[in-house]
């Protein structure tokens, strides 16, 4: 395993959070301990183990491709921050 | 009122639904500006809907929770409510469906009285991480209400709903049910569909009820479960009916001690409290046996990778585009990172950074696959104790509730889920019955404290039956009345 050290700015950009200093010297301290804990899994041979995403049986679901009703879309653009008629507005994506 | 009473006597006709609901709003505005157990109240919804279950009552339809009024936990969607998960993020945001656990109780005809304070996004074990209110234990309001569904586990235990839903990832029925005097039951992963309610580790959530005793949480449990097309992991296997099936008695049955798990730890009453239950199980006639469960220690360690991990990629939806909080930026990106930053509290903030380090080119197979490989391990353990044993019976909680900012370091509240954590892993049935009471240093109430069973997958049936013949023979729950006052009828 690698070493028990966490880069906060790097993994806060790619989790797209904005931190203060203080947060960045906090969370490096407590998650940098958290790290120490999880340590502890170098100890298990885990060699020859499959890993589990889900613990119970899982296949392919599938239905039947049908229509179905939908959420209203009013009713959904009314739960978002900005809405332009019958769209999500967002800040402008591509530069002029 | 225990719920099985209420839909008796509201299906018999010796009171309306109306009647009940009224009763429960009033106590909610007697006592939850001491709990606060809820974060919005659904008065008009619960009038409404008290309306509609006595007309059904009238044209002579049967139904199993007939104005059964009850709390959900607040990251659980109901159509035209508010549903914020305790975070800013969603402070203002109205649901535009109806979770499928909720919708089957409303049809059976529950009354939804409120959605009810939990830790932010349901991470936590105290309802501290709520960015939206203060849930105090009812037993002790200087104490907190256990997590991550302290609300419902509050509303129930004061009177001011009798079935909490909850969901549960590493504990959060089961520890916030010990800590407030109840039942919390936790089913196999994939029984009760996730299905409106707002993710948080999509591997482990699972909803369940908090009950005042093994019959109400059976009866909830019976008409939640099953099949539901809108989630494709829940399991497409049939549901054996639990609420008929309590049993009086444990005889034949075999019940694992789990050998790691020394009680002595958690100081002398709880451990003399804890030995004493396992003699109790002997006596109704099961058969004690000492079990092994090697890896569990390791469960903390493989739960705090797996649960960001899948924390981080499900938060990832709250961007400030579709739901909730936006916080203008610069640009785009800007904006991204001023709502995350404003919206979500530390705790989440924590979870979402090891998650996002764990899933993290170069780190990935360090922590997040060797995490996957140890619940493997966990999961194994298990199968070799199922082996020997029926049910396994063990601590619910390290510790009753504690007071208010005792686990201020993140690493100590994590330890709360010490022993319900491995149950999580390996996706299996489990809950938490009171068990006895002990006076905590420097307090001078009586706390309540859990026995947790377990069962193998998809043995609900076992486990409810098993839970309700040690509930009757012991009856521990109704030794101490709650600080808050005694249950009206």
């Amino acid at each position: 395993m690698t070493p028990d050290t966490i880069d906060i700015r790097y993994v806060a950009t790619l989790a797209r959070i904005a931190l203060s200093d203080d947060e960045i010297e906090r969370f490096s301290k407590e998650l940098g301990e958290l790290l120490g804990h999880v340590r502890a899994l170098q100890e298990l041979d885990t060699a020859s183990v499959p890993a589990t995403a889900q613990v119970v049986e899982s296949r392919n679901v599938l239905r039947e491709d049908v229509e179905r009703p939908c959420l209203d879309r009013e009713v959904v653009l009314d739960g978002a921050p900005q809405r332009q008629g019958g769209f999500f507005r967002v800040p402008r994506i591509i530069a002029e | 009122m225990n719920a099985a009473e209420i839909a008796r006597d509201v299906s018999a006709r010796r009171v309306s639904a109306a009647e009940v609901t009224a009763a429960t709003l009033a106590r909610v505005q007697a006592v939850d500006g001491d709990v606060g157990a809820y974060l919005t109240l659904l008065g008009e919804i619960a009038r409404s809907s008290a309306a509609r279950v006595d007309e059904r009552i009238a044209a002579g339809e049967h139904l199993a929770l007939a104005g059964v009024p009850i709390a959900l936990k607040d990251n659980m969607c109901l159509e035209g409510a508010r549903t914020t998960c305790a975070s800013k993020i969603l402070e203002h945001w109205i649901a535009p469906y109806t979770a499928t656990a909720v919708a089957r109780l409303l049809e059976a005809g529950a009354i939804p009285i409120g959605k009810a304070n939990c830790d932010e996004f349901a991470m936590g074990s105290s309802c501290e991480n709520s960015a939206l209110g203060v849930t105090r234990n009812p037993y002790d309001l200087a104490r907190v209400p256990g997590g991550s569904s302290g609300g419902s586990a509050a509303a129930v235990a004061a009177g001011e709903a009798a079935i909490g839903l909850g969901s549960d990832t590493g504990g959060s029925i089961r520890e916030p049910a010990a800590f407030c005097n109840l039942v919390g039951f936790k089913p196999t992963y994939g029984r009760v569909s996730r299905y409106g309610l707002i993710a948080f580790a999509s591997s482990l959530d699972q909803i369940g009820p908090l009950a005042r005793s093994v019959e109400d949480a059976a009866l909830a449990y019976d008409i939640m479960a099953g099949y539901d097309p809108m989630d494709a992991t829940s399991l497409d296997r049939p549901v054996e009916r639990t609420a008929d099936s309590l049993r009086a008695d444990l005889a034949g049955l075999r019940v694992g001690i789990v050998r790691e798990f020394d009680t002595k730890a958690l100081g002398e009453r709880s451990d003399a409290l804890y030995r004493e239950a396992y003699r109790d199980l002997e006596r109704l006639g099961a058969e004690l046996v000492d079990v092994s469960l090697p890896t569990a220690d390791y469960g903390l360690a493989t739960y705090y990778l797996i649960a960001p991990a899948e924390c981080s990629s499900n938060l990832a939806r709250f961007d400030g585009v579709r739901y909730g909080l936006r916080v203008e930026g610069a640009d785009v990106r800007a904006m991204y990172d001023n709502t995350r930053a404003a919206g979500f509290g530390p705790e989440v903030k924590r979870r979402i950074l090891i998650g996002t380090h764990a899933l993290s080119s170069g780190y990935y197979d360090a922590y997040y696959v060797r995490a996957q490989k140890a619940r493997t391990l966990i999961a194994r353990d298990f199968e070799r104790a199922f082996a020997q044993c029926d049910l396994i019976a063990c601590p619910a909680a390290s510790c009753p509730a504690f007071v208010f900012a005792a686990k201020s370091d993140p690493y100590s509240m994590y330890l709360m889920d010490y022993y319900t954590i491995p149950m999580s892993l390996a996706g299996l049935p489990a809950l938490s019955v009171p068990c006895g009471w002990t006076v905590p240093e420097g307090g001078n109430l009586p706390l309540p404290i859990g026995l947790q069973l377990c069962a193998p997958l998809f043995g609900e049936k076992l486990l409810l039956g098993a839970a309700a013949a040690y509930e009757r023979a012991t009856n521990h729950a109704l030794a101490h009345p709650a600080q808050i006052g005694t249950v009206p009828a």
